[in-house]
């Protein structure tokens, strides 16, 4: 496009960073500068030991009023949010909006207005569609963080960050990992992010595994190499990363049935053993034990996915203290 | 291959415009005459009279101007003809109305358009559709030619009235942007169409395939986690059209294409010799999906922009005539329904007062020569609308448009006229300036 732009246009927009190249949202893992990821993951280094104490609380936070705005279900990530809040010492006010009511009467950017008229200052969101948490970043008022909890298939930043988190726990450091993602990655937030995050933190190897009906077209172009044979896709992996299979996707077009989803490509002892004997599992949950991943996996010793919620406090808690600056 | 009479620029319904210009004698001095169907580039004055264009270089005997306009430095090229231009009346006004795009039309020098039937009610009885001509001719701006709705509702089950929306003045019959979902209901469409010749406008979608999707599905689509329209949602509806056209006869014209493949088969059923003619929105020739960005609703398009690929290919099939026109699609939308999350979005673009910076915008990006843009946006649709217009010789309708080519202008949601403020061109610098506008001999807008 060789349109000129006039002098109204800010050339420099950037969706989560401020002119001074500070994080003042976040909402995708895509594009964050690699300094600043390892720099969140240094202070939930800080925060992991929070957890462990008496007085679970670090005053960071205090005197300021975070909003979980959940236009979509989820009483764990929502959880995890308050938890990660209420450690920093914020007042945390929890929203539960049906996504009905809101196409019946007040659009998302008025119920945005309205309670960051009644002064919040940091908006965690999830919501049903991709982009969501983007346009509320671009509307809000300067000083207001928007945190993205989920929207649509797009991003799950924290979760991508946990999730590197939790890897470099285990594995020290990315630049010689093979990491594999499994399962229903054309509806899922969850690969995105990570895909994203690997990449930016130097992993060489991201593998995406599962049927064609539940690859993303052209997913070749977020650097990762795409394997249909969940055995050859799973050889030489040190991280094996299940994705969960929605129950509406068993039925129909995408899949013919979950018991041939999980003969396929449900996370075995037997796939398991392609990978490196040291490998880490890992789900985002809540997990289908039966459909995506074996119940004696889940609970086996290369299962990382508790360790995953408890690093999922503390990562979330660096991301609250880095957008608002404390 | 004129269709469609009585042909308006004659009809009775225009005393009150000539009323008032009959015999008023317009002389054009001094600007660059355009007009790629006759083979007319060159520095020549115009006269004008009783609504048509009396002589070009030459004054005629006697010859003595009631008025003259000074076109120094600036282009005279026949009115642009917009292929499509919803006008949003009736029943969505709180989007457009009438008033104020017909007078967007004629600041974008557009002086004959076309209106799909999707408005609420649909037009799909003849009453609505004399009543917009009506409503239009009374505001004496640009000449509208109403496609009637193919189906009842926009619905794909009930034929419409095919015969009496074309006496009420209907220039084809279309879907709109619904599927037709029943191919049979297609089957017969085109059948009872082709029964009278009747020319039949599809916008080429496979219901199926688009079903839920929200863009290209392709390398943006999947990055941004938005649920893909594959490019065989067109392909597989030009192939089905292609077919039932070879066994109905239908006469057909194939609205926005979209795809590289899409361009492949209109080229291959041209060669076979079908009478199937073909436009492109003026958005699809510059935009990709790439443009995207982060969410940016101004972006999103029905059908959806696509890769660079096959921006490129719509492009040379413009060049290579496969493609006959380009339009508008001009489709106000009010902010409520851009300002949510871009799935959420309603799809579309201003457009009438864009179509031909854009136009020339893209031919100087693809290297088409001016009068081959212009080509485009006036005799190209004229041609494939059997309409008496779109040129520029003695004897032709004084339809005109002169504009300064070398103008740069900011586009901001005050200098449009249409109540569609929403474009991804905003607070962007356009090229080329519409100075003057006549319909029929009639000065209506003047910069």
């Amino acid at each position: 496009m060789s349109g000129r732009k006039t002098e109204e246009t800010d050339m420099t927009y950037h969706p989560q960073l401020s002119a001074d190249g500070k994080l003042k949202h976040l909402l995708t893992t895509e594009g964050l500068p690699r300094v600043m990821v390892e720099n969140i993951l240094a202070t939930a280094d800080q925060f992991v030991s929070v957890g462990d104490r008496e007085v679970k609380k670090v005053p960071l936070l205090r005197g300021k009023s975070v909003f979980n705005l959940f236009f979509e279900n989820s009483t764990r990530t929502r959880t995890t949010f308050e938890i990660a809040a209420k450690r920093l010492s914020a007042d945390v006010i929890n929203l539960n909006i049906n996504a009905s009511s809101t196409s019946k009467g007040e659009s998302l950017l008025d119920t945005i207005d309205n309670l960051a008229a009644m002064n919040a200052d940091m908006f965690v969101v999830r919501h049903a569609e991709s982009g969501a948490a983007h346009l509320i970043a671009q509307h809000v008022k300067p000083g207001i963080a928007v945190i993205n909890a989920g929207d649509g298939r797009h991003a799950h930043p924290t979760q991508g960050l946990l999730d590197m988190y939790t890897i470099r726990h285990y594995k020290k450091s990315f630049h010689h990992l093979s990491v594999a993602i499994v399962g229903d990655v054309l509806h899922s937030r969850v690969a995105r992010s990570d895909i994203h995050a690997l990449t930016t933190l130097g992993c060489p190897d991201v593998r995406v595994i599962g049927p064609k009906t539940l690859i993303p077209t052209e997913v070749e172009r977020m650097g990762v190499s795409v394997f249909h044979d969940m055995s050859r896709g799973l050889e030489g992996c040190d991280v094996v990363i299940m994705l969960r299979l929605q129950n509406e996707r068993m039925n129909g077009a995408l899949l013919p049935s979950a018991n041939e989803f999980f003969k396929s490509y449900g996370l075995t002892s037997e796939k398991l053993a392609r990978a490196k004997p040291d490998a880490i599992v890992m789900h985002p949950g809540p997990m289908n034990r039966g459909v995506e991943i074996d119940s004696p996996i889940a609970d086996g010793r290369q299962s990382v996915i508790l360790p995953q919620v408890t690093f999922g406090i503390a990562v979330r808690m660096a991301v609250m203290a880095t957008v608002t600056g404390a | 291959m004129c269709l469609h009479s009585p042909f308006p620029h004659q009809g009775e319904g225009f005393t009150g415009r000539n009323r008032f210009s009959l015999g008023m004698k317009i002389e054009i001095n001094n600007g660059r005459l355009v007009d790629a169907a006759n083979h007319l580039d060159q520095m020549q004055s115009l006269y004008l009279t009783d609504g048509r264009i009396l002589a070009i270089g030459q004054a005629p005997d006697g010859w003595k101007a009631d008025k003259v306009i000074d076109a120094s430095g600036k282009i005279v090229c026949p009115g642009l003809i917009d292929l499509c231009a919803r006008l949003r009346e009736p029943g969505l006004e709180h989007k457009a109305t009438l008033e104020s795009e017909m007078f967007a039309a004629v600041a974008g020098g557009i002086t004959s358009l076309v209106c799909p039937p999707d408005t609420d009610p649909v037009l799909d009885e003849p009453g609505l559709v004399e009543m917009l001509k009506r409503r239009a001719t009374a505001l004496n701006q640009a000449q509208v030619y109403p496609l009637g709705a193919l189906t009842t509702g926009l619905r794909g089950a009930q034929l419409t009235e095919m015969v009496e929306l074309t006496e009420a003045g209907c220039v084809g019959f279309t879907n709109g942007d619904e599927p037709i979902v029943d191919t049979v209901v297609l089957y017969r469409a085109m059948q009872y169409a082709a029964t009278y010749g009747y020319s039949v406008w599809l916008r080429p979608e496979d219901a199926h395939l688009s079903r839920g999707g929200i863009a290209h599905d392709g390398e943006v689509a999947s990055r941004l986690g938005l649920a893909g329209i594959p490019v065989s949602a067109e392909t597989v509806a030009i192939a089905t059209i292609v077919t039932l056209m070879r066994d109905t006869g239908a006469r057909v014209h194939l609205a926005r294409l979209s795809s590289r493949q899409g361009v492949d088969l209109v080229r291959a059923a041209k060669t076979e010799g079908l009478p199937l003619t073909c436009d492109v929105g003026i958005h699809h020739l510059l935009l990709t999906d790439r443009d995207i960005g982060y969410f940016d609703s101004q972006y999103r398009f029905t059908p959806p922009l696509r890769s660079p690929a096959d921006r490129d290919a719509l492009s040379r099939g413009v060049i290579d005539g496969t493609i006959d026109a380009i339009c508008s699609d001009h489709t106000p939308v009010d902010d409520d329904a851009k300002n949510v999350p871009f799935g959420e979005s309603e799809p579309g673009a201003t457009g009438l007062e864009l179509l031909l910076p854009l136009t020339l915008k893209w031919a100087e990006q693809a290297g088409a020569t001016v009068p081959a843009a212009l080509q485009k946006i006036t005799s190209g649709p004229a041609g494939l609308l059997g309409l008496d217009a779109g040129r520029l010789a003695a004897g032709a309708p004084a339809d005109l448009c002169i504009f300064d080519p070398a103008a740069f202008w900011a586009l901001t949601p005050q200098t449009l006229r249409s109540q569609g403020k929403n474009s991804p061109w905003l607070r962007r610098e356009l090229q080329a300036r519409i100075t003057h506008t006549l319909v029929n001999g009639v000065l209506v807008f003047k910069a």
